[in-house]
């Protein structure tokens, strides 16, 4: 039962249960929302009702004089503590709380702090702020001309080489204008048999993480401890030293367990309010958001994406015009790298000669938005595969015979000029098309319900280049910790990290113990994001493992046991120090090649270590009298390379696909001049029980990622990117209705059908 | 500090009994996580609609988010500290649900289990034999956002077919 050793059961590949499974199921699992210090303040926001404006005044005073409340703070006091109170890890755009003007409703202007949360939240309501309401902009097309500017002087924060030429410029709403140019689209369109152009639009919607942000300050002599809800401890470090003026060793994060994370918890996000309001207060803070809150942090780009393809007469891509815009609301945060990063794949996973691409990141006067669980691509899968189903039928050829004749090949360019490795892209799409049995008749149904079906298929690049950093403490008795600063936030990677120590010093995954984030003791790590932690942080937990188990040949050698004994972990210690005594650390860190994109053309020839491929099948049903869809199977087919842990890539395929389909079907921030009206759970719907397909499959092909830790790769975003354009595709299958905006909504549906028929909706 | 009028409550959890003066604004959760120090019962949307701080009360699932303290005096109160124990001692030390939501893969951020297995262990034992679609209606009050619900459903499934076996008369 409690043996270490594996002498020959293989840890990877295994579907080992989570290590942290029984803490999960008896309540016993330590999360930020749980935690108290001695001392502890409860911080309650006051936040901006104006979308845009210049703020007159703020009145504290009545919250100041409410028992029970011990300080009230506004972005001028915050600026007696720190001089340039601006955050993020793009631009420098983000105060602490407010100063000079609001960019958007629901933008802190002020906090509380009492020892009673309930306190707290009653003298939060009780300040009066005034404001000279400012002309606002809210559409990211519009924001490209509107004269409503977001902020008055660009401020990038100096991290990221393609934003710095914007540092200073003033008049504009653009964060950032990513261009991709490829061989000679122009002349492509001219001689091009047949041209098809579309436009897509998606909605801003947001994660729910269901254990809102929560982030506590304990304030030391000249330090900080951060208890935080974050994805990326080793940021928030950087980031509050950064404000601070001081060492990093002054600043400590410490990550528990997280209650969801798919990005809202990432960079930073409450941990500057909190660190600065503790030291102000000399004690420790807490703020929790509600769920109402979240709304007002950070969310899910809204989009536009005009799409233009040039199509020979035998069906083949042969040029490719890509325009987005990303409305990245109020502040930056990581819009300009989801701008970057995810415009190189726009014209998707095909082989096309001619390509360009122009990407803008864009400030509005809505909610910031961010990274959701894609990075950017579900937007640009959904408009570049319901653009890919309009091509295929334009010249009436099978969806699938269409994208096999144009889908990117081993060892060919893709649009940046990187040539493609391991991307096991015709294989997915194969797969599926094999799943939905997609040669084979389909029942169209009768009556009023009638049935669609079809697929979709996208990809990814994991975000480059990027550094993990990891340690395995091997001890006397033969048992190893690891040390690093990947976050488990229910996507398993403590688990899987574990099996990968285990695998390669031969022990057993369910006793090597992970040692949680926490920078004073855990190494660094980029953050837990973009699906890349499998991949770096695997790689650099292998070479920890290694690194260890060289040492540990030296010792036997040392002590004079011959090569290749079979000699026990604690027998080799027990040789060399005469007791159970002493330590092997590993270390072990992994930065994957990478090549710069040329300024300008946007090309490299190695633009990413490693890509991810996902594709759905969809068959549903449509009430043609209600425009209702049931989604009758989901198949989400995805190449992962070789899974460490395949029962985990299943529960991270199904619950990216779930997710997908709330965005897809009916998630929707509701704004009105900016306002969201529909800030809660009850209110804005996330997937339940109910929503779950009748059938849904969850299937990998068969992949080696050669350059990953044990062949794996990425997985927890993959079955996000095919979902959504998959049903429009299908939709049209069943109903003739080609719908381009997100969510896909009933009544969307009907009103497509009624216009199809010529009837009116209306009465 | 004090905000206003209390009572003195009694309330038993899990087997134990605890007697406190509670502030009647207090809700149950507060009181649970707080007072009681049993945060395994987790607050996500506070309004009643995740169903994550779901406990069991006199038997019967409730949120203990919108429910006052002191409306529970009296009550006897199960949380997911106290699911191990329900016709215990089970062999491992967990209720063979617990079980289930570890090999079927019925959890990943963990924060909605204590809702999703109070609210199952009341389905199982009104209803030892559900079928999948009794197991939908009966957690569809509950919201996970990261699992696509398979393996809660899988693990339901798995744990009313042990629990008829281990009970069928030989």
């Amino acid at each position: 039962m409690n043996e270490i050793r594996s002498i020959s059961a293989k840890q990877v590949g295994r579907d080992v249960p989570r290590l942290e499974s029984r803490q999960k199921v008896t309540g016993r699992a330590e999360y930020t929302h749980n935690i108290t210090l001695p001392g502890m303040l409860y911080a309650k926001l006051c936040r901006s009702t104006v979308a845009h404006g210049r703020i007159l005044s703020i009145d504290v005073s009545a919250a100041r004089d409410l028992p029970g409340v011990h300080a009230v703070y506004t972005g001028e006091t915050i600026r007696t503590l720190i001089a340039e109170p601006y955050f993020g890890p793009a631009f420098h755009d983000q105060p602490i709380l407010a100063i000079g003007k609001v960019h958007f409703v629901g933008e802190p202007i002020a906090v509380v702090l009492a020892a009673d949360p309930y306190v707290a939240a009653e003298a939060a309501q009780m300040i009066v702020a005034e404001y000279e309401e400012l002309p606002a902009v809210f559409d990211e097309v519009e924001a490209m001309t509107s004269a409503a500017i977001v902020h008055e002087t660009l401020k990038p924060a100096g991290t990221f080489a393609d934003l710095k030429h914007l540092s200073g410029k003033s008049n504009t709403n653009v964060a950032l204008d990513y261009q991709l140019r490829r061989g000679d689209t122009d002349a492509a369109f001219a001689a091009a048999e047949h041209v098809f152009e579309h436009e897509f639009h998606t909605q801003q919607v947001m994660h729910t993480p269901l254990e809102p942000m929560v982030s506590i300050a304990e304030p030391g002599d000249n330090c900080l401890t951060i208890y935080t809800a974050s994805q990326s401890p080793s940021f928030v470090c950087t980031e509050i030293a950064r404000l601070f003026g001081w060492r990093e060793n002054q600043v400590r994060v410490k990550v528990p367990y997280l209650g969801g994370g798919f990005g809202a918890k990432l960079y930073i996000k409450l941990e500057a309010l909190v660190a600065a309001a503790a030291m102000l207060a000399r004690r420790p803070v807490k703020l929790s958001l509600t769920m109402e809150e979240q709304f007002y942090t950070i969310t899910k780009h809204a989009s536009t994406f005009r799409i233009k393809s040039a199509v020979n007469k035998d069906g083949r891509i042969t040029a490719r015009r890509c325009e987005i815009f990303w409305n990245g609301g109020a502040f930056a945060d990581i819009g300009p790298r989801v701008t970057q990063k995810s415009g190189f794949t726009s014209p998707g996973p095909y082989d096309i000669d001619n390509v360009s691409v122009d990407s803008y990141a864009l400030y509005t006067n809505r909610p910031p938005a961010g990274a959701l669980r894609g990075f950017g691509i579900p937007q640009l899968v959904w408009a570049y595969e319901s653009h890919t189903d309009l091509l295929a039928r334009g010249i009436g050829m099978d969806a699938v015979e269409f994208r096999r004749r144009n889908l990117l090949r081993e060892g060919r360019p893709q649009a940046t000029g990187t040539l493609m490795h391991d991307a096991a892209i015709i294989e997915v799409l194969d797969k599926t098309a094999e799943l939905m049995n997609w040669t084979a008749p389909f029942e169209r149904g009768e009556g009023v319900i009638r049935r669609g079906r079809a697929i979709a298929i996208g990809f990814k690049a994991v975000v480059a280049p990027t550094t993990s950093g990891a340690i395995v403490n091997l001890s006397a008795d033969g048992s190893a910790a690891l040390y690093m600063s990947t976050v488990d936030m229910g996507q398993g990677s403590d688990t899987a990290m574990a099996q990968i120590v285990a695998e390669t010093l031969g022990l057993v995954a369910e006793r090597v113990k992970v040692v949680h984030p926490d920078t004073d003791v855990t190494p660094y790590d980029m953050a837990t994001l973009g699906s890349r932690s499998t991949f770096h942080m695997g790689n650099a937990v292998k070479l920890a493992s290694l690194h260890a188990l060289e040492q540990l040949g030296a010792m036997a050698r040392e002590v004079g046991l011959p090569e290749g004994t079979n000699y026990e972990i604690r027998d080799i210690f027990l040789k060399k120090y005469g007791m159970q005594a002493g330590n092997i650390i590993g270390v072990g860190s992994y930065v994957p090649p990478y090549t710069s994109p040329q300024k300008g053309t946007g090309l490299s020839d190695n633009v990413t270590p490693f890509w991810m491929v996902g594709a759905a099948g969809v068959e549903l049903s449509v009430d043609t009298e209600t425009g209702h869809v049931t989604i009758d199977r989901l198949i989400n087919v995805a190449d992962v390379g070789r899974p460490l842990n395949p029962a985990i890539v299943a529960t991270q395929l199904s619950g990216a696909a779930m997710m997908q389909l709330g965005f897809t079907l009916f998630e929707n921030m509701d704004l009105d001049h900016g306002q969201v009206t529909n800030a809660s759970l009850a209110d804005y719907k996330i997937p339940g029980m109910h929503d779950l397909p009748t059938v849904m499959d969850n299937v990998i092909v068969d992949n080696n990622q050669q350059n990953g830790p044990y062949g794996a790769k990425g997985v927890g975003e993959t079955a996000t990117f095919g979902v959504s354009p998959a049903i429009a595709n299908a939709i049209e299958d069943a109903v003739g209705v080609r719908l381009t905006s997100l969510p896909l909504t009933p009544e969307s549906v009907l009103r497509g059908i009624r216009a199809l028929r010529g009837e009116k909706l209306e009465g | 500090m004090s905000w206003g009028e209390s009572r003195t409550i009694t309330l038993t959890v899990n087997g134990t009994s605890y007697t406190r003066e509670v502030e009647v604004r207090f809700h149950l959760a507060d009181v649970l996580r707080h007072e009681l120090g049993l945060t395994g019962t987790h607050l996500g949307c506070e309004h009643g609609v995740c169903g994550a701080c779901t406990v069991l009360i006199n038997g019967r699932s409730a949120r203990s988010c919108l429910m006052l303290a002191v409306q529970a005096d009296g009550a006897e109160i199960t949380t997911i500290e106290g699911i191990a124990d329900i016709d215990g001692p089970h062999a491992g030390g967990l209720h063979p649900l617990q079980e289930a939501f570890r090999e079927f893969h019925g959890l990943q951020c963990g924060f909605c289990t204590p809702g999703m297995l109070t609210t199952l262990i009341e389905l199982l034992r009104d209803n030892p034999a559900p079928t999948e679609e009794e197991v939908r209606i009966a957690i569809s009050g509950n919201l996970c956002r990261c699992t696509g619900y398979q393996g809660i459903v899988d693990a339901a499934l798995a744990t009313a077919k042990n629990l008829r076996e281990a009970t069928a008369p030989a």
